[in-house]
């Protein structure tokens, strides 16, 4: 009996390394940190173009933009994160990512200041975020990693993507 | 060689579906007492062409229910055996039971085989038990039909019919039904028939269980208390109905004697009834319709409303108007193209013409596909006959259904949603405002009442009402109630409307009695969320004693929309011009301030509320310096005028309304998002929102207020 459940243990470590051991992500960077979301979340990349805006929302909400036809909402990630807001330029880039809530594919654009390289990551190597108490909001980290000494944050995109309720405007 | 034939299962159900609403709407039409040889035709094709299909798909359980509900029907047609209410109440019964078996085969459930057994049953009985009757009959024409039903109304004398269906352990607490016969016997000529078919296999009878039911005639003098009294014994113990033989009229036309029920067959309803006691199914059949009717009714309406958005049936002349536009606008697409090959400017006006012509065509084009979107309101209408013949009959009352306008073309999604509020509507309609046929009596109204259902259109809008003539709202009582309740205040007086308005309030029910018909499920107020999300709105007219009208204004279609672009600083909003009654332009001047923050202005006499866009959206304005000056674009909203202070009018647009939500989020004052000319996205306004945001504001603003 005890062997029998050994066993299983076993298939199912084996399976999860391969399943898990590396992953893609795509960084990019906001000022001199540098970010990473799990590559098979990201749709497209496309540069900043100006957004409908959308009244009485978190100011990190910019607004919607056509993305062929479908209406997308377009967060700066900067603000979100609580990151001094920069001027868009031209080279500022729109992160395309998709998640699936309830059932429903959301897709939502994500405003960073550059995007940089695709990491393969080994998922051993990611150690958790440190606690910073108050002073950083860390609900969307996954987990750090270092990349050719740089290091590298990276996000959980399902979090990120989930839109706060928006309280009585009263 | 063979074939998948699961690839044409969908379509088979489809189809199953549609033949058994036909049915389902013929039979209710035999309801009615109208009797035309062409309904029963239409519920025979129905029939048969299940039959063949489930056949032909290998769903032989089917096949076989079918085939009996087949025989029946054959025989009604061919006029062997008297169209009567009780094998038409077994016929639907039978339908809401050949449903079940679909839906169930469709999702690969089990059948339900205690449900499907005891219909099948009932058929049988009917099938049979008046067969006998019949089979004399079989040749005769109907003049001999009337002949024979005046010879059996003189050998009726007048008397008893009793259905008998005792419970499975009659037998253990020591009756003996052949006991109770012999009492009966005493009372007069008595003629019993026993039914054996609940009687289980060999194996698993229980000797000690009584599997049978009995029918019983008993003539002469006897009276229903000397019935009574002779079944006092067994009382609780079975299932018994009595019926009075009533001496028939002589010279009986032909359709009253088959309107006339049969009493031979009403037995069979009751043991109908009284199987599924025997079943051990928990269902206690009370009246004579078994109270199971109405919540499968339900079940059914749910099943089909879920079954609803797979396809849509559209009518050939709707596609091939389609097929015509696109025809002409590839011919146009290639009068432009040579035009555009060599073109010099001497070919112009040709291709301003061309221009024109796609123009035309994709206008066009684009109203016949949203017309193939659009559905009769019948899609909806069609189920309400069923719900109001099956809940009437539970509440002993007398209601006639007038359905007025079914043609009436609405958007499939609105067809899609407005169901569940207008079952609602209807059941309070049935349960609150259709009074007793004896109060109604009471009240100089007719016995029958009457509930009107009406869809119509009126400008871009479909109008569906509710219309009873029943007791109407009670508009003291209202407030009264609510005051109770302490949604309103002690002190406030309300006109007729504003008290109506009071029943969309949560909390609120004036029904003494909350019964299993209405006071369960959605609320009013639901009933009002839903159908403002629909961007539509409702509205109570009643009059204590005479009854009351419920009106439900919708829009058209979900998709497009008529708008009118403004612009409010560097933003363009889209305003639905249904929405807009006029616009003006505006000074400082005209501009009258109460209590230094509501702002107003004077229409025609009249003072409307000013809503400023700028402020209500944070939105910076283009000239700080001459905030005044703009458009106020007059609005309705629910009968209120309000006037919404935006920069700039822009034009007027056709506009195709995409979600915000799919991606996003809901924003009050925002109904959807649309994709301009240019490319970028515009929010479509929604004025009872920016009325709501308004409020809150200036609340917000002013807490004293």
């Amino acid at each position: 009996m005890a062997q029998q459940s050994d066993t299983t243990d076993i298939n199912k470590s084996h399976y999860h390394k391969e399943q898990d051991e590396t992953s893609q992500y795509l960084s990019f960077t906001l000022g001199n940190e540098e970010y990473g979301v799990d590559i098979l979340s990201v749709q497209e990349i496309r540069g900043w173009e100006p957004v409908s805006r959308i009244p009485n929302v978190p100011f990190y909400e910019k607004g919607v933009v056509n993305l062929r036809g479908s209406i997308v909402p377009i967060i700066d990630l900067r603000e979100k994160l609580h990151i001094k807001f920069t001027d868009y330029t031209l080279l500022t880039v729109v992160v395309v990512l998709q998640t699936i809530d309830n059932e429903k594919i959301r897709t939502m654009g994500v405003v960073v200041d550059s995007v940089s390289d695709v990491i393969t990551i080994n998922k051993a190597e990611v150690q958790n975020a440190p606690d910073f108490g108050t002073k950083v909001n860390n609900e969307f980290i996954n987990g750090l990693i270092s990349v050719d000494e740089r290091m590298v944050i990276l996000l959980n995109v399902d979090k990120l993507l989930k839109l706060e309720e928006i309280e009585s405007l009263s | 060689m063979s074939i998948d034939m699961s690839q044409f299962h969908q379509v088979f159900f489809e189809e199953c579906f549609e033949g058994l609403e036909a049915m389902e709407s013929g039979l209710l039409d035999l309801n009615t007492g109208d009797i035309d040889a062409e309904v029963i035709n239409t519920i025979f094709r129905g029939a048969h062409s299940i039959k063949g299909g489930s056949g032909t798909f290998g769903f032989n359980e089917v096949a076989d229910f079918t085939h009996i509900m087949e025989t029946l029907l054959d025989q009604m047609r061919d006029g062997r055996r008297p169209v009567t209410q009780p094998a038409v109440d077994v016929l639907l019964g039978s339908v809401d039971c050949l449903r079940a078996m679909l839906t169930a085969i469709q999702s690969d459930d089990k059948v339900d085989t205690a449900t499907v057994v005891i219909y099948k049953t009932a058929l049988e009985i009917e099938l049979n038990g008046s067969a006998k009757q019949s089979i004399p009959l079989e040749s005769a024409v109907e003049e001999d039909d009337i002949e024979t039903s005046d010879n059996e109304a003189e050998a009726t004398e007048q008397g008893w019919f009793i259905a008998f269906s005792p419970y499975l352990d009659l037998l253990k607490t020591g009756n003996d039904p052949v006991r109770l016969f012999r009492e009966l016997a005493e009372l007069g000529e008595y003629t019993v028939a026993v039914n054996t078919r609940d009687i289980p296999d060999f194996d698993d009878l229980d000797p000690e269980e009584c599997n049978l039911s009995w029918t019983l005639t008993v003539l002469g003098e006897s009276t229903l208390e000397d019935i009574n009294e002779i079944f006092s014994w067994v009382e609780g113990d079975c299932e018994f109905d009595i019926q009075a033989l009533i001496k028939k009229e002589a010279k009986a036309t032909p359709s009253v004697k088959k309107d006339k029920p049969e009493p031979s067959i009403v037995p069979v309803i009751d043991s109908l009834e009284s199987l599924p006691a025997s079943l051990d199914v928990v269902q206690r059949p009370s009246n004579t319709i078994p109270s199971s009717n109405i919540d499968a009714a339900e079940e059914v309406l749910v099943e089909r409303r879920s079954g609803v958005s797979s396809s849509i049936r559209v009518d050939t002349a709707k596609i091939d108007a389609l097929i015509n536009i696109v025809g002409e606008v590839v011919i146009t697409q290639s009068m432009l193209g040579l035009v555009g090959e060599n073109f010099s400017m001497d070919q112009l006006a040709q291709l301003k013409r061309g221009l024109a012509q796609l123009e035309r065509h994709t206008r066009d084009m684009q109203q016949s596909v949203m017309n193939i979107r659009m559905l009769p309101i019948n899609f909806v209408f069609s189920r309400f006959p069923r719900l109001v013949h099956d809940i009437s009959a539970k509440l002993n009352k007398k209601i006639d259904l007038k359905l007025v306008g079914e043609s009436t073309e609405v958007d499939k999604a609105v067809v899609e949603l407005i169901n569940d509020p207008l079952v609602h509507l209807i059941r309070n309609s049935l349960d609150h405002g259709i009074e007793m046929p004896a109060d109604r009596i009471a009240a100089g109204k007719p016995e029958v009442g009457t509930i009107e259902l009406k869809a119509y259109h009126r400008g871009g809008h479909i109008v569906i009402e509710i219309i009873d003539d029943g007791r109407g709202l009670d508009k003291n009582k209202l407030i009264s109630k609510a005051i109770e309740k302490g949604l309103i205040n002690e002190n406030s007086i309300l006109n007729d409307k504003q008290a109506f308005e009071l029943i969309f309030m949560p909390g609120l029910s004036t029904a003494e009695s909350v019964t299993d018909i209405s006071g369960r499920g959605v609320g009013m107020d639901v009933v009002r969320k839903n159908i403002q999300a629909l961007g539509g709105n409702i509205e109570i007219l009643s009059e204590l004693g005479k009854g009351t009208i419920i009106s439900i204004h919708l829009p058209l279609t979900l998709a497009i929309i008529d708008g009118q672009s403004v612009a409010v600083g560097e933003e363009t909003y889209i305003v639905p011009l249904v929405s807009i009654i006029e616009s003006v332009n505006i000074t400082e001047d005209i501009i009258n301030k109460v209590a230094d923050k509501g702002e107003t202005f004077k229409l025609r006499n009249q003072y409307i509320p000013i809503i400023r866009m700028h402020e209500i959206f944070n939105v910076q304005p283009k000239d700080k310096l001459r905030a005044n000056e703009g458009v106020i674009v007059v609005v309705e909203r629910q009968g209120a005028l309000c006037g919404l202070f935006v920069d700039e009018l822009l034009g007027p647009h056709q506009v195709v309304v995409k979600s915000l939500e799919a991606n996003y989020r809901r924003i009050e004052g925002v109904s959807g998002a649309t994709i301009l000319g240019d490319g970028s996205v515009a929010l479509i306004l929604d004025v009872p929102g920016l009325v709501r945001l308004s409020n809150n504001r200036l609340s917000s603003t002013n807490p004293s207020l």
